[in-house]
């Protein structure tokens, strides 16, 4: 892997490279050179198989962290790559024309944290949500709990306790023990 | 050459049938979200021409619970009930993930006799998940009793896991840490008896199913993926054993303890629902060896535990990694990143059927008798919760 690592910094702009394990590592890459990059991974350094694409809320640092997961069944290597995108105009390249199944992820991406992947197929077509009209989901600042309040009502005659007081008056009936 | 007359079908241009629904010649067809083809609920938006499918859309969203969301809330121990309910009818591989993943993150080592147990868990789970599949792809090609059968079976698996864990479908028996329980007395016999039984059933398979010659008939030559498409789709699992690759975590990547376990990678090579029948047929005894193999290294006097921090106030440094299973259906994954609070950051749940059931099966499904289309999805066992965690 180490000599992989050497070649990829020759060619690109890698920073961060960890070893989580033994056939786990992460590197991030600069958002320009992504595409190329995995592109190259999966050509020359065969990475075939794509696992997953997800994506962090670094909501903090005003970014998503996007992660492209890669394998190589030749010597059983996961390589995780890290793309960190501005989470005001999320964006970026696809990768449908590598992998058949990244449509999907891209897809995915778009509906549940609002990143956008120009030119990817069915890309606008919600995933999983029908007639979402709220902020994306999966960003940090959505709050689920506000969302179900003002969305849906309590049924009548339920009663609700605030958990941590209702324990304590249930185990403790004399006051704090 | 015979060359079929295939002029009321639609044209293909670029891999894609120019279809036009208002011509009347084709049919928008709906299949699911109730639908035997799969273990829980997805559909397939089909049109069909004659009795062809010419075009697929598969729609997910009908079990969407939001657990990766939940998780972000949760501190890392409350976590641990919710993942089982990410795979309904193989729950194990979520728990076992999770755990290894915060143990990965927390830098905890967990005793051996517990990763023993584990073992024997992940490998019950396959069994009882082979036997559902087995059950609902014979119901899928109208072989009803095989699925009845199959059932009984799996609900004596579920007798051992109820008394091994207190739950039959959601056992939450891995946590981090190590595993709840040692085994009751006498469970060793009771899963030798049940190992038997499933034996005898899987021999009166063999001669109704495997060699019947309508079963024959109708799955081999369906669904055939290419070589091609293996790496292309990422396929895994025992989709991609049929295709003749060798690829299994369990070899490839070593966990728990497997590697001290003797088992080979069981191949096929004609790739279509028949051999990817066979292909989990034949794991079907391979898991039950492996428990066997796995029963001899069980010893009840042994810790199963790591002392773990106040678990109500354990804080795991910032990190992140992807952790990896094989389940019934190929790699199955976590990958989770932490920020050193209380509370996970981010936990992905990477599910062999999200590209299975989706970017596949809308590609393979062109051209194929809509009779056969419950019978292809069942060949690609997908679980739809895993898509839509």
């Amino acid at each position: 892997m180490k000599e992989i690592i050497q070649r990829l910094k020759q060619q690109f702009a890698i920073s961060n490279v960890n070893q989580q394990r033994g056939d786990l590592t992460f590197l991030t890459v600069k958002q320009e050179q992504a595409v190329a990059l995995i592109t190259y991974l999966r050509d020359f350094e065969i990475f075939t198989h794509m696992v997953f694409l997800t994506a962090v809320d670094r909501i903090e640092d005003n970014q998503f962290q996007l992660t492209y997961m890669l394998h190589n069944y030749a010597i059983h290597q996961d390589l995780g790559i890290r793309v960190m995108t501005d989470r005001e105009k999320a964006e970026m390249a696809s990768i449908h024309h590598l992998w058949k199944q990244a449509g999907t992820y891209q897809r995915e991406l778009k509906e549940m944290f609002g990143i956008d992947f120009p030119g990817s197929p069915r890309v606008d077509e919600s995933f999983i949500l029908e007639g979402w009209d709220n902020i994306p989901p999966m960003r940090r600042d959505f709050d689920t709990k506000k969302y179900s309040e003002e969305t849906y009502f309590p049924r009548p005659g339920r009663e609700s306790h605030d958990p941590e007081t209702y324990m304590k008056s249930k185990l403790y009936p004399e006051g704090d023990a | 050459m015979f060359a079929p007359d295939r002029s009321k079908y639609p044209e293909v241009v670029n891999g894609k049938a120019i279809i036009d629904l208002d011509s009347g010649k084709y049919l928008k067809l709906w299949q699911g979200p109730q639908h035997p083809g799969v273990t829980g609920n997805m559909s397939l938006e089909l049109i069909i021409c004659g009795d062809e499918v010419v075009d697929c859309k598969t729609h997910v969203g009908y079990l969407h619970r939001g657990f990766e969301k939940l998780m972000e809330r949760r501190k890392f121990i409350q976590n641990f009930p919710i993942v089982c309910r990410i795979c309904v009818p193989e729950p194990d591989t979520n728990e076992y993930l999770y755990a290894a993943a915060v143990e990965e993150l927390a830098g905890i080592e967990i005793p051996e006799q517990a990763k023993w147990l584990r073992t024997l868990n992940m490998e019950m789970s396959r069994l009882t998940s082979f036997l559902m599949w087995i059950g609902g792809h014979a119901g899928a090609f109208g072989l009803g009793p095989i699925g009845q059968w199959a059932v009984t079976h799996r609900d004596y698996m579920l007798d051992l896991f109820e008394e091994l864990s207190g739950g039959r479908i959601y056992h939450m028996y891995i946590i981090p840490g190590g595993v709840r329980n040692i085994l009751p007395d006498g469970f060793n016999g009771r899963l030798e008896d049940t190992l038997q039984k499933i034996e005898k059933l899987l021999g009166e398979i063999e001669k109704v199913m495997l060699n019947n010659a309508v079963f024959k008939m109708r799955a081999v030559g369906l669904g055939i993926i290419t070589h091609g498409m293996i790496d292309q789709y990422g396929i895994v699992g025992p989709i991609a054993r049929a295709a003749g690759l060798k690829r299994d975590v369990r070899k490839d990547s070593p966990y728990l303890m497997y590697e001290h376990l003797d088992f080979d990678v069981i191949n096929g090579t004609k790739s279509d629902a028949y051999e990817r029948l066979l292909v989990r047929y034949r794991e079907m005894f391979q898991s039950i060896d492996l428990i066997r193999q796995i029963m001899k290294h069980i010893d009840g006097s042994r810790d199963i535990h790591t002392k773990l921090p106040n678990v109500l106030h354990w804080k795991i440094p910032a990190g992140e990694t992807y952790v990896k299973a094989e389940s019934t259906r190929g790699e199955y994954g976590y990958f989770m990143v932490t920020d050193g609070s209380e509370l996970p950051r981010r936990v992905y749940v990477r599910g062999p059927s999200y590209t299975h059931a989706v970017a596949l099966l809308e590609d393979l499904i062109v051209n194929v008798n809509m009779a056969d289309v419950a019978g292809l999805m069942t060949s690609l066992h997908t679980y739809p919760p895993e898509i839509e965690r």
